[in-house]
């Protein structure tokens, strides 16, 4: 069965130069997107992926990762919007690359769909009253 | 069968006010005829709710003692720098002003997290502020220093006194450049990536009234969650720009100048903004009631998002530039729908001010009128029209003439 997941991967500094993606895709057969690649101040790495493939493959490449040290967790679970901040003004839906973020042509209020979310973190940076939050676990 | 104000307020005091929003309207005038719906409904609530930069708040601290002069002195509300040129104790704080310090736009785009209208807001909130402040002393203010904290409940007066809010219409932005922008429009996607927009259309108050028919100087609003007036017309009062057959202008027009006692006002409807790569700002809540006083009247209220027009703008060039021009007209209907047409390409579009809030705030005035709390009035003057030969004017530059050596 083929699946399709959006991971956040974290590498710790020691892991940072090891070519990690080049096994997924040699070693396990998984089709990548580089969704978004940093490396912070503190010299660890982060990086959002979109991986498809057959499930077997994903969960033994997730399994390679973890064993080599990288943290891997779900996109998208680690932006929110804060209700009790957010106006419902908009302006986050102009910058959103995805369905995310989308006015409600009824109750003209912004919804969040966080399956659709990519954490670009666009909305997090615009957001007039900082209502779109990153969450780190 | 016209109405007037007192007939109104008197149905308003006995509690027998028909009072409607401005989206309730539309349909009440669909189903039974103008005529009837204008005998039937009193007053039509309006509401908006967006970022509106000129805005501000005039402070009176109370004299500390010994005494200090902050006219012509240095003062700040937290880290936020306030204007002194007024007597010892008054100040103006305007939505805008940031920190010294903040690094503005040296990283681009700048963040501008805390400024002006957050000050105002934190202030609503009951919060404590640093009040700090330098003078350079007189024989009878002597003092030269002052730190305190302060809070809104203590102080003498505190009044939002905003002398441009509630724009008649606005622009829809767009982007013709290669290079992403950051505007108060918000993010400009390149090469007509998006397009943003700022009106509440046909909840917006003064869209509901396009030719100041019943909005005037003396005119009792919603401002901020509390009770305001309209004190003059805002700046910029452009009555003059081109009109459809219904009166709604075709582009930003009218604004209001507008007062109220912060005290009694919410946080709620008074947010602090950052735009990025902008500024910081202040998001206002601003409703008006219009008194259903003849069948003209009730028809301007009863206008629709698809009847209200607003012209796209380059924000790339032209807008920076002040060149003139229009890339193409679209109706509210098409840009609340998400997809507008510009250029012959289909573009997302976004909205800036929040219809929701304005929603609310059409409906909380409506409660507070049919509840008998808030009586309507009157103008004491209208505003200026578009007869009144009132063209908003570009600034023409001269040259200053140079120094005699």
């Amino acid at each position: 069965m083929a699946i399709c997941r959006r991971v956040v991967l974290r590498f710790p500094k020691n892991l940072v130069e090891k070519p990690f993606v080049y096994h997924l895709v040699k070693d396990y057969n998984l089709q990548f997107n580089i969704l978004k690649a940093q490396v912070t101040p503190s010299e660890e790495g982060i990086m959002s992926l979109e991986l498809k493939g057959q499930k077997d493959n994903y969960n033994k490449g997730i399994e390679f990762l973890t064993k080599a040290g990288v943290t891997i967790e779900q996109l998208g679970q680690n932006i929110s919007k804060n209700d009790k901040l957010c106006t419902q003004c908009g302006l986050c839906i102009s910058v959103c690359p995805t369905p995310a973020l989308v006015l409600d042509q009824k109750t003209r209020q912004v919804s969040f769909n966080s399956n659709h979310c990519i954490a670009c973190e666009m909305c997090v940076k615009v957001c007039p009253v900082k209502a779109m939050e990153v969450k780190f676990d | 069968m016209a109405k007037t104000y007192e007939e109104i307020n008197e149905k308003i005091k006995k509690g027998q006010a028909v009072v409607v929003t401005a989206e309730e309207i539309i349909d009440i005038v669909a189903e039974k005829g103008l005529k009837k719906a204008a005998h039937e409904v009193d007053v039509v609530t309006t509401g908006t709710f967006g970022p509106m930069c000129s805005s501000g708040a005039f402070l009176n601290f109370g004299h500390s003692t010994p005494r200090i002069k902050l006219g012509g002195g240095h003062a700040y509300l937290g880290t936020v720098p306030v204007y002194t040129g007024l007597a010892a104790a008054d100040v103006y704080i305007g939505a805008t002003a940031i920190p010294d310090d903040d690094p503005r736009n040296k990283v681009y785009p700048g963040e501008f997290n805390y400024g002006g209208g957050h000050v105002i807001e934190d202030l609503i909130a009951g919060k404590d502020l640093v009040l700090n402040a330098s003078a350079y002393g007189t024989d009878c203010y002597p003092r030269k220093k002052l730190e305190t904290l302060i809070n809104i409940q203590d102080i003498n007066e505190a009044i939002l006194f905003s002398p441009r809010n509630a724009y008649q219409n606005y622009n829809c932005a767009v982007n013709l450049t290669d290079k992403i922008i950051y505007t108060y429009m918000g993010v400009l996607q390149a090469n007509l990536g998006n397009a943003n927009f700022c009106s509440a259309a046909q909840l917006s108050p003064l869209l509901n009234d396009p030719l100041y028919k019943t909005i005037g100087i003396g005119t009792r609003i919603f401002l901020g969650g509390g009770i305001g007036y309209v004190a003059w017309n805002g700046t910029q009062h452009n009555p003059a720009v081109k009109r459809k057959d219904n009166g709604v202008p075709q582009a930003g027009a009218g604004t209001l100048s507008v007062i109220g006692d912060l005290k009694q006002m919410d946080p709620k409807y008074l947010r602090g903004a950052s735009f990025l790569g902008y500024g910081a700002t202040l998001t206002v809540g601003i409703g008006v009631p219009i008194p259903i006083l003849n069948e003209e009247i009730c028809q301007y209220t009863a206008v629709r998002n698809q009847d209200i027009w607003c012209q796209i703008v380059d924000y790339g060039k032209n807008y920076p530039n002040n060149i003139p021009g229009s890339l193409g007209e679209v109706n509210y209907a098409q840009l609340f729908s998400g997809e507008v047409e510009c250029q012959g390409k289909k573009i997302p579009a976004a909205p800036i001010s929040s219809y929701s809030v304005a929603r609310e705030i059409a409906a909380t005035l409506k409660d507070w009128i049919k509840k008998g709390s808030f009586e309507l009035t009157k103008p004491v003057q209208t505003l200026p029209g578009p007869g009144n030969g009132i063209v908003s004017k570009v600034l023409k530059e001269r040259p200053v003439s140079p120094t005699l050596e």
